[in-house]
């Protein structure tokens, strides 16, 4: 029965995986994402659901289990952080590559160098061009419900992308909040069970992971990249009908505006930072100020019209990058930057948050008035 | 270079996930062009032991309906681990001439 419950996001993300009832799951646990590794494994043990665990020996192996279940043709699911995204990388691609509609559940967390188990996007905005859709979340229950959304949107014919669905670590993960658990039969009406495209049969035998010479290469890359802008469309069109299923939206699934009316200055952000952005631009909003936020789910596909269109009557737009691609600034900065080339609106990045640096409402009240100042982005430490 | 051209024109399917769905398609590559070396068999000290045949990577030599051993050299890549194997040195090879 639909239900609500005070859990921590990892369980929510364990029970909305549960609901999608995936045959494989190849785990190896690293913190923050740990939790659900522990809970799937709790639900296996108790027969609640009908899956194959394999506690494999490193993410490397974890994702590639995955690929392989993939090639079984079933649905299966994975979940990592920082290394162990990291470690994951050679296999991304191949993934991706061999369109297998995966979901994988990303806790981010900031890359070693130094060590850090706290929050920031360097592990998943540094995996961003590998051909997986990667669809952001600021709460737990957006956590819950953008798990289910991931699969319908991965197996559509039109996309057959894996995807990830990241939530900021610790701020998410080990955060509890009343999650709306939906019925079985809810999800399963929502969520047909999936249908492979090709898979590993010995009466029909195929070759996976072929040999691709230049002749072919690019072809295969660009129906990819065809397939990511497909994934725009298809993630709207799912995002409303879980609207209808379950009465839940985020914005149209790949992008959100709140309060950009008469806004002639709005920030972005990614993730759970929007929850404290929306509480600051409440405050200013009572003032009299007119800031607005752009809340970006989806990092890929990247909604570029979308984007435009949300900013088409400001003047600076504030984003807040939880990534720093050393060497040229904020690398979320830069793709908004060039998103919105040619546009009236002038982008300011401003790098935060790295390796778990709290995000407050002060810091947010500070990047606001230096864009009102018309001042440069900086280092928001 | 040539065959790169001619591979160029055949219509090359893009199938989901570039899976090939028919097996066997390994034959239409013709991997002979890649030889530097070429190894020859002499037949009059070959004691058909079967070694070379398998131990060629490549799947390059094959028997005879008669029990010779023999190399299509339209697939053989003259790495040579035929003539390494071979009991009684009945393999030896020459500089390909292209
Ligand atoms: S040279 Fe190598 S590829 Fe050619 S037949 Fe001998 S073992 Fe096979
Ligand atoms: S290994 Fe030498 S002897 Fe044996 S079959 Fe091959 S060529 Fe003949």
């Amino acid at each position: 029965m639909s239900e609500k419950k005070v859990i921590s996001g990892a369980e929510g993300v364990a029970i909305a995986v549960k609901l999608c009832k995936p045959k494989v799951l190849p785990m190896y646990p690293i913190t923050p994402s740990t939790l659900v590794p522990e809970k799937l494994s709790e639900f296996v043990f108790n027969g609640e659901i009908d899956s194959k665990m394999i506690h494999v020996e490193s993410e490397h192996s974890a994702i590639s289990a995955l690929y392989g279940a993939y090639a079984t043709g079933v649905r299966s699911f994975t979940a990592t952080a920082s290394q162990g995204l990291a470690l994951m990388h050679e296999i991304l691609p191949i993934v991706s590559g061999s369109r297998f509609p995966a979901v994988m559940f990303v806790a981010n967390r900031a890359l070693s160098g130094p060590l850090s188990i706290w929050n920031d996007h360097s592990d998943s905005m540094s995996e961003r061009d590998q051909g997986w859709i990667q669809l952001h979340c600021e709460s737990n229950q957006e956590a819950f419900d953008t798990i289910i959304m991931a699969y319908r949107i991965a197996e559509s014919k039109k996309v057959l992308l894996p995807v990830m669905v990241c939530a900021d670590g610790f701020y998410l993960t080990h955060a509890y909040e009343p999650i709306q658990i939906e019925d079985q039969e809810k999800v399963d009406a929502f969520l047909p069970d999936y249908t492979p495209e090709h898979y590993l049969d010995t009466t029909n035998p195929k070759t996976f992971g072929a040999f691709a010479q230049p002749n072919s290469y690019m072809e295969f890359k660009e129906e990819e990249e065809k397939a990511m802008r497909e994934a725009i469309r298809e993630i709207i069109k799912v995002s409303k009908e879980f609207d209808k299923s379950f009465g839940r939206k985020y914005g149209n699934g790949l992008v959100e505006g709140i309060n950009l009316e008469e806004a002639e200055y709005a920030v972005l952000g990614v993730g759970s930072v929007c929850g404290t952005i929306r509480e600051v631009i409440k405050e200013l909003n009572e003032q009299g100020k007119k800031i607005g936020l752009i809340k970006l789910k989806s990092i890929r596909p990247l909604p570029v019209e979308d984007l435009k269109i949300l900013c088409k009557d400001l003047k600076i737009l504030g984003v807040i990058d939880k990534h720093a691609s050393i060497g040229f600034g904020g690398a979320l900065t830069n793709d908004i930057r060039s998103a919105l080339m040619g546009e009236k609106v002038k982008v300011e990045g401003f790098v935060a948050g790295l390796g778990g640096r709290d995000i407050n409402k002060e810091k947010i009240k500070e990047l606001i008035n230096t864009i009102m100042k018309n001042k440069e982005g900086y280092w928001l430490k | 270079m040539k065959v790169k051209e001619k591979e160029k024109k055949e219509n090359i399917p893009l199938t989901c996930g570039a899976v090939i769905t028919q097996p066997g398609s390994t034959k239409k590559y013709k991997t002979g062009e890649w030889r530097t070396f070429i190894p020859i068999i002499d037949q009059e000290k070959c004691i058909k032991c079967g070694k070379c045949w398998m131990n060629c990577p490549d799947g390059a030599i094959f028997k005879t309906p008669e029990g010779k051993f023999m190399i299509n050299y339209a697939y053989c890549k003259g790495c040579l681990i035929c003539e390494k194997v071979c009991p009684v040195k009945a393999i030896s090879h020459k500089v390909e001439e292209k």
